[in-house]
């Protein structure tokens, strides 16, 4: 497939560059993690292929042959040839089909799996764009006018194509797997019991602003200074992607999927890895509601969220063997 | 050498990885023995360990807790059972004798023209050009730790008279610039908006991708500077 037209910052990105770190090297990887693996799902790939991660306004996608894609994560109105097409559903395109994206609906972020996945080399392990390093995925960079992407498929899918026009296949999946109230839910940071009882009133009660810095680095809240209590300088150390922290001016910053791998800023909390999904849908200028956890409730809400996952797989697996 | 027990503490760093703390200071024993725990723990490989990341005096160790949770006791989190099977570890020894410790010499151009930042802090401690790239290059420093940028090495402990604080401003920095921000010294890989004071510039890469390793200096390493001129920096 080509790129026919380039998006602000769309790049290859799979679940994340591990093993790496203690060279400082970012784990990048794709920053909601859920939608990524649910696109897979749907085409019965191994749920951490690499997908495109697509940010709105999004590259314009030429397919230069046929190929079985689906889409999933923010809404950013996708269409085909101009004929809307649906998220969550799996779709035959034909040579010389467009998809292209129209408006930003819901979500800040969509992604693109094709059925095998997309060809290209590993770099250490990983087929995720490290764009500090400028290696990895799609030449280490974003994707650009003209870049033409291999797909690991050989499959010829012009049989399922019933004319000249492209087609969805009749069955989508839940991907809403948590009902539950919309809140952040997060855990105490190791520097929590810094924060004065009013700054935690403050973090557990009132909206937090995502900020225009917000990007697959981290985002910048702007929040009213949150007060701390005296306490020494902490020296660097390894973060983790959702840790919060607080900055010296009382302002708060959400690491994110191409975080630095140390800092040196106090850790009041962290985003529980089950609502990493949430958080990197969320667009600057809307508002977080964090409430706390506990270990064994973050846990048990990835354990369900990666079943979820693995019953979709195979699901959309035994429904494709009647295709593919 | 045989180094004492050092204590420490355990916290979560979120649900998927864990923070060994051994007391938040810029140390050489101790990084010594996050070093060796480091090592350590990536030669076992324990199932379900996504990996180790050592840091100044803390060591975090990230894992994936769905995978843990298969086997943990009922009212037990992936946290419980990471952190006790690391506190079991910490009482057995590291099983590494000495620290294999490399000693990389590095070269620097203090030429004013490639350090923004020398005339100036050379100015305010009194000292000239010379005498600061004396006083840097006179040390063996430690790598304390990779971090911040890909490849990008904190080594310490600089001359008393060369620290400086960190700039309050981060200003646009070349990569191969040499800086000091407090105790430390460093290397930026790439071009990177940076608070370090920058007193010089290497022409070696620091971070190359085509290779398996592709940092050129690792935590533990030694790192020695050398003074070169514009002329063999241009033509290194």
């Amino acid at each position: 497939m080509r790129i026919i037209k380039a998006g602000i910052q769309d790049s290859v990105q799979d679940r994340g560059r591990y093993g790496y770190q203690h060279l400082g090297v970012n784990p990048s990887g794709a920053m909601d993690q859920y939608a990524m693996q649910l696109a897979n799902a749907l085409l019965g790939n191994e749920t951490d292929e690499a997908v495109i991660e697509l940010h709105f306004p999004a590259s314009v996608i030429l397919f230069t042959q046929p190929a079985l894609i689906a889409l999933a994560g923010a809404d950013l109105s996708p269409s085909i040839n101009g004929e809307p097409v649906p998220l969550y559903q799996c779709i035959v395109v034909n040579k010389n089909d467009a998809l292209q994206f129209h408006r930003p609906l819901s979500g800040a972020r969509a992604y693109l799996a094709v059925h095998g996945g997309f060809s290209m080399e590993r770099w250490l392990e990983s087929k995720s764009t490290n764009l500090k390093a400028g290696a990895g995925g799609y030449r280490g960079r974003s994707l650009q006018k003209g870049d033409e992407i291999e797909l690991n498929s050989k499959k010829d899918y012009s049989s399922l194509l019933p004319g000249k026009n492209f087609r969805i296949l009749p069955w989508t999946i839940d991907h809403a797997a948590d009902t539950g109230p919309r809140e952040i839910f997060v855990l105490p940071g190791n520097e929590w019991d810094r924060l004065t009882a009013e700054a935690k009133r403050q973090f557990t009660t009132t909206p937090f602003l995502i900020t225009k810095l917000a990007d697959r680095m981290g985002y910048r809240l702007g929040n009213e200074p949150l007060a701390m209590l005296p306490g020494g300088e902490l020296i660097s150390s390894a973060v983790n992607f959702g840790t919060i922290q607080l900055l010296p001016d009382g302002k708060l910053i959400i690491l994110m999927a191409d975080h630095q791998t140390a800092g040196g800023y106090p850790r009041v909390a962290h985003v529980i890895t089950a609502h990493h999904s949430r958080l990197a849908q969320k667009r600057s200028g809307e508002a977080l509601y964090f409430r706390l956890t506990d270990q064994a409730r973050a846990e048990e809400l990835l354990q369900k969220q990666q079943q979820h996952v693995r019953q979709l797989q195979h699901a959309c697996l035994l429904k494709l063997q009647q295709y593919v | 050498m045989k180094e004492p027990p050092l204590s420490y503490h355990i916290f979560p760093l979120g649900d998927s990885a864990l923070t060994v703390d051994f007391g938040n200071r810029m140390d050489e024993a101790i990084n010594r023995q996050v070093i060796a725990r480091f090592h350590q723990l990536r030669h076992q490989q324990l199932p379900g360990l996504v990996e180790v990341v050592p840091a100044f005096s803390s060591l975090a160790v990230y894992y994936d807790p769905v995978f843990i949770r298969k086997w943990v006791k009922e009212g037990q989190t992936a946290f419980d059972y990471v952190s006790t099977l690391l506190l079991e570890l910490l009482r057995t020894e590291t099983g590494i004798q000495e620290e294999q410790s490399r000693l990389v010499r590095i070269p620097v151009c203090y030429d004013p023209s490639l350090a923004p930042d020398l005339e100036e802090m050379a100015q305010a401690k009194e000292l000239s050009a010379e005498q600061l790239t004396t006083l840097h290059t006179g040390r063996i420093y430690r790598v304390y730790m990779l971090g911040f940028l890909p490849g990008f090495a904190y080594m310490g402990e600089v001359d008393e008279q060369l620290m400086t604080p960190r700039k309050q401003q981060p200003h646009p920095v070349r990569p191969g610039s040499v800086g000091i921000a407090g105790r430390q010294t460093g290397i930026y890989p790439f071009a990177s908006p940076g608070g370090w004071n920058i007193i010089g510039r290497t022409p070696v890469q620091l971070f190359n991708r085509n290779r398996a390793l592709p940092t050129l200096l690792q935590a533990g390493d030694r790192v020695q500077f050398y003074a070169i001129d514009k002329y063999e920096f241009a033509h290194y």
